[in-house]
């Protein structure tokens, strides 16, 4: 069974997880506040995201096309160009440019598609060692986690658990030193880092931004370690999917305005950065071998389905930010490489929604996701959607099939709707008493271990609506 | 079938269209041709303003901003700038001739030139350009001022001209392409923002994560 199929349980756990409760709440007022902030000191943001839906809309309905010009700038400009189909495509692509310059090391700028394939453990797996370069990653990595946010990746630890993580793993340093503040672990893993840096073989990047119009790709980072990892090794390896294309540099602007600010609340990243193509002559630094893989691992699939809009996805992680759902149990939860609502939409065309049944119902469906996304990705939309197909295509239990369609057979009806409805208040008005609550109800007894039922008062709303109505002489 | 193929075919299968058809092609090769220009802000307007709002949002990333109206102050004003800091009178800097014709001999700052190895706490560039609408420096790679320069020291000093800061990022693709042709970049560009930063770590903002902790920048009339 995949972790995905495992949602409910994954989050009952994740509420009782008192450090992982502790790590989600100290986040979760900060990103909201900046993102609002920042959108609010700039009049022209709202216009900006219909820009940046536009922008990638008609980059996805000529994709082919781009995908050719920048193909043929990368080629122009002395780098090389990969296409994979499957994450072993892409991680065997990686390891025979990895082989071919016989690399022991490798640095990784943040890349959300390595997660996707695996790179980390096909590495491994051919002796060649990977180090996670973002402080947040590397601090996952030492725990062997997977990242629960697409912009904060150990956004589920407190600096506590990465204290006690780097005392254990870099070894050699004084036992006695003072670990108990974010400075002094900022410090010790920057020098850790700088070390590997300087002697790896090979950086692999992600990238934000593919332009089509000059062959370059974008990376966006706070820290600098993506541009390390893409300035110091001799070779550069950018590891990023097909829809990450732009058509143009002022279509990347557009974009680069909306990313920052419904992420983290900046108006751009510390570091925007554009390579294209390998070192130059006369260049003193920067790689000498530029590879791009380019990875499908079934988006062209379905770029032709119904859940087409969450390809034009910048990876801001707007909507996890404002998910009740996601701030309530974490990103670990949705046993996926991709947490909260853009997750569970992307999570069922990836791995098929039988082994995904739980993901897109893990939404109230109170719309913040979509009212914050920037380039506008109707999520609550998709995620009805998916839980139709999964109803029709009856992954969803017997229980909860025989209780919809008897809920169906009433609110197809409305008279019977009606008249069932009006007996239903009355009699549990009438069973509730003085109480106004119930403390057990049948078929809800785990909601309501920490919750009683305010009773019915004895009118439904559609009697008290045609009531009111009547009343202003409508 | 080569996997290149097949993720061709797959798009055009999905998108329903063979790759050839004229409309199509006329669209994207007008849109890369002519790069329509989309919604630039307000703020980025550039105009004689432009100084007074880069300085401002410079300051805002906790950049620091230092305006000089003679380029020949320069060498003394980052003497005193490290001075004040206590760090050493070290300097590395690459090949760039507006910066190595300044008169370096009249302080007792130690120069070197090329790339960094690591081991350089305070580096100098210049910039390509600035842009106003968000503070952002804008420096490009080569032996003038080789990239590494950038990122490897504690202390980034910038110097850009005043006549070198635009409004927004479109005008700075306008002198891309004029510097180097439509549709070709040099291979690193370098948007940065303010100094190094990470909230990886309990969720509260550090300067100085991989790259500078701080980062100085002088503006320079001339």
């Amino acid at each position: 069974m995949s972790p995905a199929s495992q949602f409910v349980l994954n989050a009952h756990r994740a509420m009782h997880d008192a450090q992982l409760q502790k790590a989600l709440y100290s986040s979760r007022a900060g990103f909201i506040a900046k993102r609002a902030k920042a959108a609010a000191r700039l009049p022209e943001f709202e216009a900006l995201r219909d820009a940046a839906r536009d922008i990638k809309a008609h980059t996805l309905a000529h994709l082919d096309l781009y995908l050719e010009a920048y193909e043929s700038k990368v080629q122009e400009c002395g780098g090389e160009v990969h296409y994979a189909r499957t994450p072993e495509a892409a991680n065997a692509i990686i390891l025979d440019i990895c082989r071919r310059h016989k690399a022991v090391r490798v640095v990784k700028g943040k890349t959300m598609v390595g997660e996707e394939i695996g790179l980390n453990a096909a590495l491994k797996a051919r002796g060649i060692e990977p180090i996670e370069t973002d402080l947040g990653e590397y601090a996952i990595q030492l725990r062997g986690e997977m990242p629960s946010h697409i912009i904060a990746p150990a956004v589920h630890l407190t600096k506590e658990q990465i204290a006690a993580d780097f005392r254990r793993v870099h070894v050699g340093l004084p036992e006695a030193r003072d670990l108990s503040e974010a400075a002094a672990l900022l410090a010790e893993a920057r020098a850790v880092l700088r070390e590997k840096f300087l002697s790896a073989d090979v950086g692999i990047t992600g990238a934000n931004f593919l332009i089509a119009e000059t062959g370059s790709s974008i990376i966006v980072t706070n820290e600098g370690n993506g541009d390390l990892a893409e300035t110091l090794p001799k070779v550069h390896i950018v590891l990023a999917s097909i829809e990450k294309l732009v058509p143009t540099l002022e279509d990347a602007a557009q974009l680069m305005r909306v990313l920052a600010r419904s992420g983290t609340g900046q108006d751009l990243s510390v570091y925007t950065t554009f390579a294209t193509g390998p070192r130059r002559p006369g260049d003193p630094d920067g790689p000498q071998d530029y590879h791009v893989v380019l990875l499908d691992n079934g988006r062209s699939a379905m770029l032709g389905s119904e859940f087409a809009e969450v390809l034009r996805c910048i990876r801001c992680g707007a909507c996890m930010n404002h998910c009740p759902v996601y701030q309530s149990v974490g990103g670990h939860a949705y046993g996926a490489i991709y947490s909260g609502p853009i997750g569970a939409v992307m999570t069922p065309a990836f791995i098929g929604i039988e082994n995904a049944v739980d993901l897109p119902h893990a939404s109230s469906l109170c719309g913040a996701c979509e009212s914050v996304c920037p380039v506008r990705i109707p999520l609550p939309k998709l995620l009805r959607r998916w839980r139709e197909k999964s109803f029709e295509r009856s992954f969803v239990p017997a229980h909860q099939r025989l209780a919809l369609s008897f809920w169906g057979a009433f609110a197809r009806r409305p008279l019977l709707y009606r008249v069932a409805a009006g007996a239903a208040t009355r009699m549990l008005s009438l069973i509730a008493g003085e109480k106004g609550r119930f403390k057990a109800l049948p078929f809800a007894r785990s909601w309501m271990k920490t919750r009683d039922f305010p009773a019915p008062e004895g009118e439904t709303f559609q009697a008290q609506f045609a009531r009111r109505t009547k009343a202003h002489g409508k | 079938m080569s996997a290149r193929a097949e993720i061709f075919a797959d798009i055009r299968r999905a998108l329903g269209v063979t790759g050839r058809e004229a409309p199509r092609r006329q669209t994207v090769e007008a849109r890369l041709a002519h790069t329509p220009k989309g919604i630039v802000p307000a703020r980025g307007a550039g105009g004689d303003g432009r100084q007074a709002v880069f300085r401002a949002e410079a300051e805002r990333v906790l950049a620091s901003v230092v305006e000089l109206s003679n380029p020949a102050e320069i060498p003394t004003r980052i003497a005193a700038y490290l001075a004040d800091r206590n760090l050493p009178l070290i300097l590395r800097m690459g090949d760039d001739p507006f910066l190595a014709a300044l008169p370096w001999q009249s302080t007792a700052l130690a120069i070197s030139q090329g790339p960094s190895d690591g081991s350089d706490p305070i580096c100098l560039s210049h910039a390509f350009g600035a842009i106003a609408e968000s503070g952002t420096l804008v420096l490009l790679s080569g032996p003038a001022n080789p990239t590494t320069l950038n990122f490897l020291p504690e202390t980034h000093v910038v110097v850009v001209k005043a006549a070198d800061i635009v409004g927004n990022y479109e005008e700075i693709w306008q002198r891309l392409r004029a510097a180097f042709g439509k549709g070709a970049m040099p291979r690193t560009v370098n948007f940065i923002t303010g100094p190094s930063r990470s909230a990886d770590i309990g969720q509260t903002m550090q300067l100085g994560a991989h790259g500078p902790r701080e980062l100085h920048i002088i503006v320079v009339e001339g």
